[in-house]
């Protein structure tokens, strides 16, 4: 059984990503990183997707990562650490190993949901004893804020810009975390930096199920979402308070919302400050505007009904 | 003693691989290929391997799983062909520039399109230049000699690279031949327990793999890796004469056929060498001085060593089962070329694509590419540089 967390407890432990990582300040990636691994009471080796987190954490001569991390390529965290936890399994059946060490995955949404999708629902399907972890900033940050297929309806990115013919991204997002949890692992969860205590808990409790386990996380980025740089939780708090990213768990096969929000905002409150959406409050986009909400309303309708658990109210 | 049995190219690779008994095999199947990881799996559910499996859902994931798991620290192997390496294409450059240890069976076949699953080199010749070590086979035996041997090649600690074994597909890898078979503990001893180097698994030291290098230093490590490539030569021929301690089998750098007093030469890859050695003593036969050199060690290629065992013929032909599009002469060929370029007197070299696509490979080709070398040796005159043949017109 995962121990309680304890706020004590965890200041005592150490950083296991430095500080002096090249990210941009007020990113929200690193910090989930950090909330990861401070969260985990084993030893962990991470691979990690090709990606902002990578190429700014990882150069030349330095490391930020006091842990054993390995980067591939961009499309194969997932099947990198495949690799790298089978190892650990035969090395450990033949006596030349006896440690207890996890193993995870980070990978931003373009290297989750799209060109690693294939490599993550292989690694899934094999039952490797691993956690993947996307960190989803709705777009390819790294290689200048394209649109995904985790870019929301109607953000303004370098590959759907809004213009005068399209307004945005036209199509919704993908669901992947239902679509993860479809592949009948044992835990697949949402998770947001702004809702500390819950992020950790998901994580303690998913080290301690064996399998395969996944991971979605918020991760706001204010040089992609065109936000201030002080305000990754801000946002992502948001994020929750306006059921955009509901925080909920799925434990073989049991939906469960982890976080309720005590009164649900309208969704305009998580769009209005991020420049990606400015476009959406001209009174021609108005429709926009409606559309997701009702796409969120519905979306949070669904999942409550789905939700078999006692919900925990917001603080 | 070993044994003798009567066996396919696959069989024979799939039993090195067993006695060598790596730790973890990521793979996925492709024909001519699959028959290897099929052999080798049976092996794995009937316990006579300690290797655990990873079955992938594609070739790129089966080289990203091998990187993983060489980068964990232990001895890792797959096979694949054709479209198979070509999905790998990414990860065989991650592979080398990592210097992971990584043993591969290629079983060679034609690319797409159009589509054909039969015996061709484009597939590894359109990984040759990617870091790796390659070794080919002329036959079953030689593709399970090589085999044991290219565990030892990648994994010497001055080198740690991958090493690919080439076999051609259906016409090696699918026939039957008479193969010697080394005893269980002899490769068991020969392959040696796996050393491991900055293994991600240890949590004392931990290391960071794949890090972003930029101007900076990107060259000087491109550099390094070209060097690493300069020594593996030399652990091949000390590999080769271990081996032959236990075998008695002798391998080089390339293999010569009666090629010390030749005046003409062919040049060939793998299994179609056999057919082009009769037709050599034929010519022999006849008081014709033709001989053969077979590369073995494809890369890094010995250019000096190749180039001093040419240097001194009249007319020498290249024979390449790959082509090059955009009006290039056949990778073999550039090879060959290359290794001729320095001297001043050098043979008069000509280029034939043969066996595309899994086209026979004939008695008469041989004679055909011979008898045109008697002439151009007497001549001084050539036709054509390059030419295809056994293709319809
Ligand atoms: C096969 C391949 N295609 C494209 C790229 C270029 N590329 C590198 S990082 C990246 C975007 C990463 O986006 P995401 O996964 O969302 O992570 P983020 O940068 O947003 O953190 C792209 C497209 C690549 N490295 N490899
Ligand atoms: S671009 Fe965005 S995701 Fe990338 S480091 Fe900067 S804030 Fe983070």
């Amino acid at each position: 059984m995962a121990t309680e967390l304890r706020l004590k407890e965890l200041s005592k432990k150490d950083m296991l990503l430095t500080s002096g990582h090249r990210m941009c300040s007020g990113c929200g990636a690193p910090i989930i990183v950090k909330m990861v691994l401070l969260a985990s009471e084993y030893p962990i080796i991470a691979a990690n997707a090709t990606g902002c987190l990578e190429v700014s954490t990882c150069i030349s001569d330095y490391t930020a990562w006091k842990i054993p991390w390995i980067h591939n390529a961009f499309e194969n965290a997932a099947a990198t650490i495949s690799g790298v936890e089978t190892m650990y399994r035969a090395l450990k059946k033949q006596g030349k190993i006896d440690k207890e060490i996890k193993f995870i995955a980070f990978g931003g949404d373009g290297g989750t949901y799209d060109i690693g999708f294939q490599s993550l629902s292989g690694a899934m399907e094999r039952g490797h004893d691993m956690i993947y972890i996307c960190y989803d900033n709705g777009a390819y940050m790294n290689t200048g804020i394209q649109r995904s297929s985790a870019t929301p309806f109607g953000a303004d990115t370098t590959t759907c810009p809004a213009g005068s013919v399209i307004p945005g991204k036209p199509q919704n997002r993908k669901n992947l975390t239902k679509i993860m949890a479809a592949h009948n692992i044992p835990y697949a969860a949402q998770a947001s930096p702004s809702h500390w205590l819950d992020l950790m808990k998901k994580v303690r409790k998913a080290l301690e199920i064996k399998g395969p386990k996944f991971l979605n996380i918020i991760s706001p980025c204010n040089r992609g979402w065109r936000s201030r740089t002080d305000d990754a939780i801000q946002l992502s708090r948001l994020a929750v308070e306006t059921c955009y990213w509901p925080l909920y768990e799925i434990e073989d096969g049991v939906t469960k919302i982890t976080v309720t929000p005590k009164e649900k905002k309208p969704i305009a409150d998580f769009l209005k400050p991020q420049g990606r959406f400015k476009h959406l409050f001209a009174p021609e986009n108005e429709w926009m505007l409606k559309k997701i909400q009702e796409d969120i309303d519905k979306e949070w309708a669904g999942l409550q009904k789905c939700s078999a658990a006692e919900e925990k109210k917001l603080e | 003693m070993g044994k003798i049995v009567a066996a396919t190219g696959n069989e024979a690779v799939a039993e090195a691989l067993r006695q060598v008994n790596p730790d973890v095999s990521s793979a996925y199947p492709i024909t001519p290929a699959t028959d290897i990881m099929q052999r080798f799996t049976s092996f794995v559910s009937n316990g006579k391997v300690k290797t655990e499996m990873i079955l992938v859902e594609s070739e790129h994931s089966a080289m990203s799983g091998c990187i993983g798991a060489s980068a964990a620290g232990g001895r890792v192997m797959t096979a694949t062909s054709s479209q198979g390496l070509a999905l790998m294409w990414e990860e065989l450059f991650i592979a080398s520039g990592t210097r992971l240890p990584i043993v591969m069976a290629l079983v060679n076949r034609a690319l797409s399109a159009p589509l054909n699953i039969h015996g061709d080199h484009s597939d590894g010749m359109g990984a040759r230049d990617c870091g790796w070590i390659q070794l080919w086979s002329e036959n079953a035996q030689e593709a399970y000699d090589n085999t044991i041997q290219a565990f030892r090649i990648a994994e010497h600690m001055d080198i740690r690279l991958p090493a690919m074994v080439c076999l051609d597909g259906f016409i090696v890898s699918h026939s039957i031949e008479r193969i010697e078979y080394l005893e269980d503990e002899k490769v068991r001893n020969f392959a040696g327990e796996f050393k491991q180097l900055n293994p991600l698994l240890d949590l004392e030291h931990p290391v960071s793999y794949g890090p972003l290098i930029l101007t900076d230093y990107y060259m000087e490590y491109r550099r390094a890796q070209d060097e690493v490539m300069s020594k593996v030569p030399q652990v091949v021929l000390d590999v080769a004469k271990d081996f032959e301690k236990i075998s008695g089998r002798k391998y080089g750098l390339f293999e010569t056929y009666r090629l010390d007093d030749a005046e003409i030469g062919l040049v060939i890859l793998n299994s179609a060498a056999g057919t082009s050695k009769d037709v050599i003593d034929e010519f022999r036969n006849r008081g014709i001085k033709a001989g053969l050199l077979k590369p073995r060690l494809y890369r890094p290629f010995p250019y000096k060593e190749i180039g001093e065992a040419l240097k001194g013929l009249k007319a020498v032909c290249v024979l390449d089962r790959a082509d090059a599009f955009g009006g290039s002469y056949g990778p073999l060929f550039i090879d060959i070329a290359s290794s001729l370029y320095p001297y001043k007197d050098k043979p008069i070299l000509i280029n034939k694509i043969y066996g595309l696509g899994g086209r026979d490979y004939m008695p008469a080709h041989a004679e055909q590419a011979l008898s045109e070398l008697v002439e151009a040796a007497k001549t001084g005159k050539i036709k054509q540089i390059k030419e295809y043949i056994g293709v319809r017109e």
